[in-house]
């Protein structure tokens, strides 16, 4: 089976996040209050085969953690596309 | 004499100005391409700066599993002399071969100028003939230079004295100042400021000399 899987990668709590304070400190000028703690991140897709969910999930993980991101600043969480 | 090797990755493009430099100091240098698997009969290793595989992904992410890197692994657990330049810095860290990770600045502002640099420690293979507490005119040209790591490892790497350089006034929001770090024998070091890029008073400043002179006096002695 393939399955469609998004991989998120965000800075872990406690890494400053230049991109996000940006972000959120243009904010009030386009009139847009009462966003805080905005935190950037990237969205990856995928397709992976594997015999179940779980088996695809678990790929999708281990390949987010080696690769996608570098665990010394990021987190990673690999989900199913709600799209297929 | 030395014979250093020079890793070229697709995408870097300060391969010359460190083969030159360390040329200047009495070594020799060859090109290594990444796609090599060995880096045998070499005494010491550069990762020079640029974008190398474009820094997709993140700086040095695909890089480090270029087929040179194991090699340098090897070397460089082998107590073999590594230098790790700006995007060869950024390379090692990805690697595993030195703690922390490089950030995107503070200010999301490419830097291009010159900084003054502190020696913070002697230990290490760039600074072994460099003075405790010297300053150094060294130029920065990077867009994720900001040097970041847990607290664990900033106290590991603060009672190893593996912080091997400290800007004076800080240009991109790094840890406690930190330009440049080594692992804990001292024989790998990484830094973001550009040496090569300081060899000649006319272009500057020759500060980068003590630096690379200290990194190829160190590749003869394991010799």
């Amino acid at each position: 089976m393939k399955y469609a899987i998004i991989v998120d990668v965000t800075l872990r709590q406690g890494i400053s996040d230049p991109e996000g304070a940006t972000i959120e400190r243009a904010l009030p000028a386009l009139g847009f209050t009462g966003v805080s703690d905005v935190r950037a991140g990237k969205s990856f897709r995928l397709n992976v085969e594997a015999d179940n969910e779980a088996g695809a999930l678990e790929k999708a993980t281990a390949l987010a953690q080696r690769l996608l991101s570098n665990p010394v600043i990021e987190d990673s969480r690999a989900r199913l596309s709600a799209e297929g | 004499m030395s014979r250093i090797g020079v890793v070229v990755f697709p995408g870097s493009n300060c391969e010359y100005d460190a083969a030159s430099a360390v040329t200047q100091l009495g070594a020799t240098a060859e090109f290594v391409w990444h796609g090599q698997d060995n880096v045998d009969g070499f005494d010491g290793i550069i990762l020079p700066g640029g974008f190398a595989h474009g820094d997709y992904l993140r700086p040095g992410a695909l890089a480090r599993f270029s087929p040179v890197m194991n090699a340098v692994a090897n070397f460089a657990n082998a107590g073999g002399a590594v230098l790790g330049i700006c995007n060869g810095f950024q390379v090692l860290t990805e690697a595993g071969l030195l703690p922390g990770a490089l950030q995107k600045n503070r200010g999301l502002t490419f830097l291009c100028h010159p900084t003054t640099l502190i020696v913070e420690s002697t230990r290490s293979v760039l600074t072994l003939k460099a003075t405790k507490g010297q300053a150094l005119s060294i130029p920065i040209n990077h867009f994720s230079g900001s040097y970041t790591c847990d607290d664990k490892s900033y106290e590991e790497l603060v009672a190893n004295d593996q912080i091997v350089l400290r800007y004076k006034e800080n240009p991109n929001g790094s840890r406690d100042d930190i330009a440049g770090v080594s692992n804990l024998a001292g024989n790998v070091v990484g830094l973001m400021p550009h040496p090569e890029r300081a060899m000649s008073l006319l272009l500057g400043s020759a500060d980068g000399q003590v630096l690379l002179s200290s990194f190829v006096s160190k590749t003869l002695s394991v010799r």
